[in-house]
C-alpha cells in the first residue's frame, strides 16, 4: 500500500498555504509534517482525508480498496475529539466503532489499552481533553483502516498517554499501516520522515 | 446498514438524554396553541374554525426550535467530519438523522394534537382526522428543514437564516395540512385529495431533502 501525493496545492480563503507538494508514503512508514502556525498542517491532513478539496494535484492510495475513497480507508483524529457529552464513555466509542466499519477490537479491551477501563459508564461531559483524547484514540484501534491522519495526537495528552500513543503508533506501523501526523515536536516514534510546510516564502 | 442504524440510535438518545432539547419543540406547541384561545376569546364557532391553521402553525414554529441544531452540533464537535469519512451513503446517513429527529421531535407533536382539540371545540373523530394529517405532513417539515440545516452547518450561521430560508418551501405543506383538516371538521369537500397531496409532499421530499443537504455539507470547508 502506498499514499502518493503530487503537485499538491490548497488556498484558504484566497491565501495560497503550499503549492506543488509531493511525497510518498509506502506501508510501515510515519511521516511527520512540522510547521510554523498557519502553514497548512491540519489542511494537508484533510486534504488526503477527502474533507477538503484540492485546488491542485493528485491524491492516490495504491494497493487499498478500490471501491473505496481515501477518506473512508482512512482515520482523522482532528482537534476536537467528536465525543457527544452526554453520551458514556462506552456508549461513544461504540458508536464510532460501529459507524466507522466493522470493529477488529471490542471497545472494552480498547479502553483498557489507553487506560480508561474504569470511566466506561461515565458520561464524556466529565473527561478531561488527555481522556478526552484518550478515548478518540480508543477509536483508532477498534475499527482498522490502513491510514491515520493524526493532528497532533500528543497535545493534551500527559507523558504516560505519549507513551501509550506512540506504542499503538508503533504496533499500527509494524502491522503495515501508513501514519501522517501533524505535530510540533516528536511523536516519539523512532524512524519518521519529516515534511516541513512553509519553508518557501 | 449497522452504520445507519446505529446513528439512529446516536441521535435518539442523544436528543432524550438530558440537554437533548426533544422536549422543547412539544412544549412549545402546547403553549402556543393553548394561547391561542384565550387571546380570541369564547367564540365556539370561530375557534372550531380557526383550530387546524392554529394546530398547523404551532406544528411548523415547534419544528423550527429544533432542527438547524442537527448538524451545526456535528459540525462544532467534530462527529461531521468523520460521518463524511464513514462508508455510509452521506444521504443515508442524513435520513437516518432525520428519522431520529421526527421521531423525538415530530411524532410527540402528532400525539399531543388530539389532547388539544378540547381548547377548539372540536370533536375528537376530527381530531384524529387533524392529528392523521400532522402524521402524514410533519415528516415533509422535518425533510425540508435537512436543506437549511446542512446550509446553516456549512455556512457556520445559524439563527434566523435557517427559517427564513426553508419556511417558504413549506407553505405547501401548510396548505394542504390544513385543508385536509377543515375538510375532516367542516366539509364539505372531501378529505381525501388535500390529504394525498400532503402524503406526496412527504415522499417527495424524503427523497429531495437528504439529497439536498449532502450536496450542502459535502461542500463546505
Amino acid at each position: 500500500m502506498q499514499l502518493s501525493v503530487a503537485d499538491l496545492t490548497c488556498r484558504r480563503g484566497g491565501r495560497e498555504l503550499f503549492s506543488g507538494l509531493s511525497f510518498s508514503l509506502a506501508a510501515g512508514e510515519a511521516l511527520v509534517v512540522t510547521g510554523r502556525n498557519g502553514s497548512g498542517k491540519s489542511s494537508l491532513l484533510r486534504l488526503i482525508g477527502g474533507l477538503l478539496r484540492a485546488d491542485g494535484g493528485r491524491i492516490s492510495l495504491k494497493g487499498g480498496n478500490t471501491e473505496a475513497s481515501i477518506g473512508e480507508q482512512a482515520h482523522y483524529l482532528g482537534h476536537q475529539d467528536a465525543l457527544k457529552p452526554s453520551l458514556t464513555v462506552q456508549e461513544n466509542l461504540r458508536f464510532w466503532s460501529a459507524y466507522l466499519g466493522p470493529a477488529e477490537n471490542p471497545s472494552e479491551r480498547a479502553l483498557e489499552r489507553l487506560g480508561l477501563g474504569e470511566l466506561a459508564d461515565l458520561p464524556a461531559a466529565y473527561l478531561s481533553a488527555g481522556q478526552r483524547r484518550r478515548l478518540s484514540l480508543a477509536r483508532l484501534i477498534t475499527v482498522h483502516r490502513p491510514l491515520w491522519l493524526l493532528d497532533e495526537p500528543a497535545s493534551p495528552l500527559d507523558a504516560e498517554g505519549q507513551v501509550r500513543l506512540a506504542d499503538l503508533m508503533h504496533l499500527h506501523l509494524t502491522r503495515g499501516g501508513l501514519i501522517l501526523a501533524a505535530a510540533h515536536g516528536s511523536i516519539g516514534l523512532a524512524a519518521t520522515q519529516e515534511l516541513k510546510l512553509g519553508v518557501v516564502p | 446498514m449497522s452504520a445507519l442504524f446505529a446513528l439512529f440510535i446516536r441521535d435518539l438518545r442523544l436528543a432524550i438524554r438530558v440537554g437533548g432539547g426533544a422536549w422543547m419543540g412539544v412544549l412549545f406547541f402546547l403553549i402556543v396553541v393553548a394561547l391561542v384561545p384565550f387571546a380570541i376569546g369564547p367564540d365556539n364557532a370561530l375557534l372550531r374554525r380557526i383550530g387546524p391553521a392554529i394546530l398547523w402553525l404551532g406544528a411548523l414554529l415547534a419544528s423550527l426550535l429544533t432542527l438547524d441544531q442537527l448538524f451545526a452540533d456535528d459540525r462544532e464537535d467534530g462527529s461531521l467530519d468523520l460521518i463524511l469519512m464513514g462508508s455510509a451513503p452521506l444521504p443515508l446517513a442524513i435520513l437516518a438523522k432525520a428519522f431520529a429527529h421526527w421521531l423525538t421531535a415530530g411524532l410527540p407533536l402528532v400525539v399531543a394534537a388530539p389532547l388539544l382539540g378540547v381548547f377548539f371545540n372540536i370533536d375528537l373523530l376530527s381530531m384524529a382526522a387533524v392529528a392523521l394529517t400532522l402524521l402524514a405532513g410533519t415528516p415533509a417539515l422535518t425533510f425540508l428543514r435537512l436543506i437549511g440545516a446542512a446550509l446553516a452547518a456549512a455556512l457556520r450561521r445559524g439563527g434566523l437564516l435557517v427559517p427564513v430560508l426553508i419556511l417558504p418551501l413549506t407553505i405547501p405543506v401548510l396548505i394542504f395540512g390544513v385543508a385536509a383538516s377543515n375538510a375532516a371538521i367542516v366539509g364539505p369537500v372531501p378529505f381525501g385529495t388535500p390529504f394525498t397531496i400532503l402524503c406526496a409532499l412527504s415522499l417527495a421530499s424524503l427523497v429531495v431533502g437528504p439529497v439536498a443537504a449532502a450536496a450542502a455539507l459535502k461542500h463546505a470547508d
